[in-house]
């Protein structure tokens, strides 16, 4: 593994369900803090990496990657210690069933998920998907131990190993968006010794998973002139065409839609084409989906643009990118804040 | 550890090569003679007093998986089930395919782009893939060809004091009880066989319970729990922790009640906790062992365990352990001549 599939590989594997991005914070920050300036955080838990640019009172541009990824909660531990547990976020509960979990409580368990075993089961019920209602998390311990050790309101995250697949892709949980945070990274690696105006500040955003919300703060607190989400998006597979989704290993993905500023669009576009890195549009009939629908109506307005990375299989374990898309993006990202002046900022205002 | 080792090799029906080269190995210093046959099961035989029953102790070395039965443009791989699987735990895990153990992992279409009906259905067979990250045909055959085998990867690990997580404990528990069963020495015939295709319809047993004709057999195996919630207590079927499970029938076998009456005397004369298997569905090798030629005795001891035929599935380590002490008791018996094939014909 190169050093940033290594580093996502530790970004896929950290817990991190949204309202509980402690551990994923502290991996977040010792990978961002070798290349940014100065690292602070906000009262929601936005971890806000800022590298100054040369220019004093330079434009300041936000990227924002979230950090949080769904998961489930404990909602009633039973008499025997089985756990019963709902969704934080969208979780698709046919994927659940099977499933190796870590369950995050006094310290960390293993268990499995388990349902209604199949021979006690009618043959009706054998015909449809399994709920969530039904499913419950077996840890194997004698019930005093769970009891001990596990709290109603405990986060979990399905257990999956990160791995590198065929051509430079690669699979894991919560790619979804980690993906975003090291697309950010190698925008900074980028950037390193190259002279920017910009102030750049790169958000490891919190609770996005649950309604952009760490977005809307931080967004607030810096009050960028620009704001950048990087995000992923519905590869294309059998079952998704291309009118829904990117292709995977197509190129970054630049959005398009009422979310993004027609005039960040074009500027993206353009810069891709001038350096010749790879692209594909992401059009978006809705504002929604990633923190770029909070940061949009931050205060007055920022103008706001979305790239995406293509990602299959998105809100499972086992989430597929391409690197080489990640690398892109990040390529293009930092060509953007290199040529960044004051004057294409003004004209974002000029319609 | 041994049945770390074990459950963590791939061996779907047909294709056992890995677990039996572990076995092999395993007793190359213990055993007189270890061969193969034409389906490829492995006899393990330690001579002893022929005027003493031969006895055939038998464990399954396959295990449920998939096969690749088709490669399509994308560079997916289409799949269907070796041997009974619940298709509703397929999706969002990860396998290896073939004997390269290329990774790929099996996908669903994003919660995001589905409709609500559409998130109350099963997801079939022709809508799962397994994406390898190849992006066309050409590129997926370069690593893997219509055919191959696939096996889950889950790890071996012990929760808390008594339980362990594993994939494949059927019937790599048997396996494991077989082996340590085979380091000791008792003075009869014991033919220790480690059969192939039990998933799919008994195959290996078969033929080799045809070749040995033992005077008697015990099929060690993994068996369905259900210990938990949802399921009434009367459907648990084997319940973790309370011993080896014994059975009176299942569906392809009526146990030899004679030998399965000496077994609870050595249980309980041994203090053995063991408890007797409920459910009477499914099938083990002894469906085919026990009609083999004129009929022969045969009894099933089975390790319980949670979420059998999924990725990853419990056991209770005392129940194992107790599994391996009464097999061996029961060895025991049967090389001091307390118990004979004659008591045990009925």
């Amino acid at each position: 593994m190169n050093d940033n599939v290594e580093i996502l590989k530790q970004l896929s594997e950290t817990n991190g369900v949204s309202g509980h991005e402690k551990n994923i914070t502290t991996q977040v920050e010792d990978i961002l803090k070798e290349y940014t300036d100065e690292i602070k955080y906000d009262n929601l838990g936005n971890l806000i990496a800022c590298k100054k640019g040369s220019e004093q009172d330079g434009p300041k541009v936000m990227f924002a990657a979230h950090m949080d990824e769904i998961g489930l909660m404990i909602s009633d531990i039973e008499d025997e210690g089985f756990l019963r547990f709902t969704s934080v976020g969208g979780v698709d509960q046919r994927t659940l069933v099977g499933q190796e979990v870590t369950v995050l409580g006094q310290e960390e368990l293993q268990g499995i998920i388990g349902a209604k075993p199949p021979h006690v089961q009618s043959a009706n019920e054998r015909r449809k998907a399994y709920k969530m209602d039904d499913m419950y998390i077996d840890l194997g311990l004698e019930a005093e131990e769970v009891k001990e050790k596990v709290r109603i309101g405990d986060v979990v995250t399905v257990k999956r190993e990160f791995e590198e697949l065929k051509n430079n892709r690669v699979t894991g949980k919560a790619l979804d968006d980690r993906a975003g945070i090291l697309v950010m990274l190698t925008a900074l690696q980028e950037l390193k010794n190259i002279d920017h105006k910009a102030d750049l500040y790169t958000v490891a955003t919190v609770q996005e998973e649950v309604g952009v919300r760490g977005a809307t703060t931080s967004t607030y607190g810096i009050v960028p002139d620009i704001g950048i989400a990087i995000d992923v998006c519905h590869g294309t597979m059998p079952g998704v065409s291309s009118e829904d989704a990117a292709e995977l290993g197509g190129g970054s993905a630049i959005g398009f839609g009422p979310h993004v500023h027609p005039k960040m669009f074009s500027k993206l576009k353009d810069i891709a084409e001038k350096n010749e890195i790879k692209y594909q549009v992401e059009p978006s009939h809705t504002p929604r989906g990633t923190d770029a629908f909070a940061i949009q109506v931050t205060r007055a307005g920022i103008p706001t643009a979305l790239i995406s990375i293509p990602l299959r299989y998105m809100h499972t374990s086992v989430e597929t990118i391409s690197m080489k898309d990640i690398k892109r993006s990040g390529k293009l990202l930092a060509r953007f804040i290199r040529e960044l002046n004051d004057e294409f900022v003004e004209g974002l205002q000029c319609f | 550890m041994l049945l770390k080792k074990l459950t963590e090799a791939i061996s779907v029906s047909s294709q056992e090569t890995e677990v039996r080269d572990i076995i092999k190995e395993e007793l190359a210093d213990d055993v007189d003679q270890i061969t193969t046959d034409a389906l490829g099961n492995l006899i393990a035989y330690q001579p002893g007093d022929e005027s003493k029953p031969t006895l055939m102790l038998a464990a399954h070395m396959d295990e449920i998986g998939l096969m690749i039965t088709d490669i399509t443009s994308d560079g997916l791989l289409s799949f269907k089930p070796i041997g009974s699987i619940d298709k509703r735990m397929l999706v969002s895990k990860k396998v290896v395919v073939g004997e390269d153990k290329v990774t790929g992992v099996i996908g669903a279409k994003a919660i995001h782009l589905q409709k609500p009906q559409e998130r109350k259905k099963v997801l079939d067979y022709k809508k799962l893939y397994i994406d390898i990250g190849a992006k066309n045909k050409k590129q997926a055959k370069k690593a893997v060809n219509i055919g191959d085998m696939v096996g889950f990867t889950t790890q071996y690990q012990q929760l808390g004091d008594n339980t362990a997580k594993a994939k494949a404990v059927d019937d790599r528990v048997g396996c494991a009880t077989l082996i340590q069963i085979l380091k000791n020495n008792y003075d009869f015939p014991l033919y220790g066989v480690f059969t192939v295709q039990e998933e799919v319809g008994a195959r290996g047993a078969t033929a080799v319970s045809y070749d040995i004709n033992p005077d008697l057999s015990l099929v060690l195996e993994g068996t369905t729990a259900s210990d938990v919630p949802d399921s009434e207590e009367q459907s648990y079927s084997t319940t973790l922790g309370q011993g080896p499970a014994l059975t009176m029938r299942d569906g392809a076998m009526i146990a030899n009640k004679d030998l399965v009456q000496q077994i609870i005397e050595i249980a309980d004369r041994e203090e053995i906790s063991y408890q007797f298997r409920k459910s009477t569905r499914a099938g083990t090798d002894g469906g085919t062992i026990h009609l083999t030629k004129e009929g022969i005795p045969t009894a099933t001891i089975s390790v319980p365990s949670r979420y059998i035929h999924s990725p990853a599935s419990l056991i209770n380590l005392n129940d194992f352990q107790n599994t391996i002490k009464l097999v061996d008791q029961f060895c025991q018996e049967l090389a001091t001549g307390g118990l004979s094939s004659c008591k045990i014909m009925m």
